[in-house]
């Protein structure tokens, strides 16, 4: 008996480390304006679980493979097409049609096509919250190890070329992350509110920062603080618990954002 | 000594030539200008100097550990980027206080380090960027348009800045522009570039050169001869110099 056979203690600490992970990456989903590219990714992922349950692998496994396989694909062709707008909101929707399709053309296998599009976080296992954790530490430290180039990259391809980095390389790092927070997050918030996590808490922490750091910072504040919440609030309320995460980090921005304009106007 | 040598370059963007057979040589402490019209490939022989962008032939050498410091043309950072400038000076690698202090004051910015990015003028902006690139110290200083949305005062005492810095660093400066009766004159040699090197020389034989006054007419003559009479130090100049221009001062 530990304190893991709690389901509330299980979901509370897969939420977190969705959220701690989710958080700084978005922040350069913000920063570089890959909203879409994180859609696309995540969308991919139904199809991964699909393709999991035909080849009898872990769908851990499948959606990382195919959220890759989705993310160098838009990442490979960012370079050359203009359009990347379109190409996008090709990818992203038709990845999810394909997908749902896939599922359904399954013989004898009935899965719970709700808990892959909004997630399941309150049956997370002992073995999801390995997974999940795992899979956060390596997202943070792939962060973590890359920051520096990954920021002047961001700001200035031409200025990380100047300095001897490789902005493309950095670029793939982000899909590298990217695929991985996909993977993690989707028992926890399901495929359709993956980008939400990621967007969400950075947009909100956009107002308290001043430098890079502190915005990713604050996101991860932000993130756990909503995951921790909408726990307690699905749970009182008896509402599905990743579209009631998502909720209170969209309220919290909603909150944050009207706070910074007012006090703009005072000082303005 | 050459920092930088260029040989037969050429590159193609999408299969169209942008450049073709450019030769080019940076010496020690020179001032050299590139001038040309748009789409001329200033900004692309630029790029391939600091390695964004791949030759399709020829080749270029760099003196063995030459330090460059590059200056973009004015660079556009995402509004949900909090960033200021005493975090951007430490970027990509973190360096001490004093060095981005140093680098601060040389490019006459030195009490913007807490302003965040966002809040800048563009002649602020500008100078952050120049601090940035003095950095590492460079032997060669890259400049794509660095004056690009100043004003006429403005970029004229941006450019006095640059001479100032290679006097006292000693450091060749290389730089592309648009404002030729300013850039003219505070250059030790001008080259004009129209997809292929049209002229080169000093600014006063670029001026008189036929390839050059078909590119941007005549009217550039008045402004150089008035701008060089605001200049009290004296050029090295070459054999095709016209001396009518001493006349004006």
């Amino acid at each position: 008996m530990t304190f893991l056979d709690d389901f509330l203690i299980r979901s509370a600490l897969a939420g977190l480390g969705v959220a701690l992970s989710a958080a700084p990456l978005g922040c350069f989903v913000v920063w570089r304006r890959m909203a879409y590219f994180g859609d696309a990714t995540a969308h991919a992922a139904i199809l991964g679980v699909a393709l999991a349950l035909v080849f009898d692998t872990s769908v851990f496994g499948g959606v990382l493979a195919v959220s890759l396989l989705m993310a160098t694909t838009v990442t490979a062709l960012s370079g050359r097409a203009h359009t990347m707008d379109t190409l996008l909101g090709v990818m992203a929707h038709s990845a999810i049609a394909f997908g749902l399709v896939a599922v359904s053309l399954l013989q004898g296998v009935r899965i719970d096509l709700m808990a892959y599009l909004f997630g399941d976080i309150l049956a997370v296992s002992r073995g999801d919250l390995a997974v999940i954790w795992g899979g956060a530490g390596m997202v943070i430290g792939l962060l973590v190890w890359r920051w520096q180039a990954l920021l002047t990259a961001t700001l200035s391809p031409d200025l990380a070329h100047a300095a001897g980095i490789n902005p493309r390389r950095e670029q793939y790092v982000l899909t590298i992350a990217l695929a991985l927070v996909v993977a993690v997050a989707i028992k926890v918030v399901g495929v359709l509110l993956i980008a939400a996590m990621l967007i969400i808490p950075a947009a909100a922490a956009r107002p308290f920062a001043r430098t890079p750091e502190r915005m990713a910072g604050i996101a991860a504040g932000i993130g756990a603080l909503s995951v921790l919440a909408g726990l307690r609030l699905s749970f009182q309320f008896d509402t599905p618990t990743g579209p009631t995460i998502v909720c209170v980090a969209a309220v919290l921005f909603a909150l944050i954002s009207a706070g910074a304009a007012l006090k703009g106007q005072t000082a303005g | 000594m050459n920092l930088i040598t260029i040989r037969d370059l050429s590159v193609r963007l999408g299969g169209n030539p942008v450049l073709s057979h450019v030769d080019l040589s940076v010496d020690t402490a020179e001032i050299v200008t590139i001038v040309g019209p748009n789409g001329s490939g200033k900004s692309t022989l630029l790029r391939a100097i600091i390695g964004a962008q791949k030759p399709t032939g020829g080749q270029i050498t760099r003196a063995a550990g030459l330090r460059v410091g590059y200056v973009p043309q004015k660079l556009h950072i995402d509004p949900t980027l909090p960033i200021t400038v005493e975090r951007f000076l430490n970027l990509p690698h973190r360096v001490s206080r004093a060095t981005w202090r140093a680098a601060l004051d040389q490019a006459g910015a030195g009490d913007l380090a807490g302003r965040p990015m966002a809040g800048l003028s563009g002649g602020q902006f500008q100078r952050v960027l120049l601090a940035r690139a003095l950095m590492n110290d460079p032997q060669l200083l890259i400049l794509d348009e660095a004056t690009q949305g100043l004003d006429q005062p403005g970029s004229a005492a941006f450019y006095r800045q640059i001479e100032t810095l290679r006097r006292d660093l000693g450091c060749a400066v290389l730089m592309v522009s648009h404002e030729l009766h300013v850039v003219m004159a505070a250059s030790d040699r001008v080259i004009c570039l129209n997809g292929h090197v049209c002229c080169h020389g000093t600014p006063e034989h670029v001026a008189q050169a036929e390839e050059y006054r078909a590119l941007f007419g005549t009217g550039t003559q008045g402004a150089l001869a008035l701008y060089r009479h605001d200049h009290n130090h004296s050029h090295d100049h070459g054999t095709c110099e016209d001396h009518s221009h001493e006349a004006a001062e």
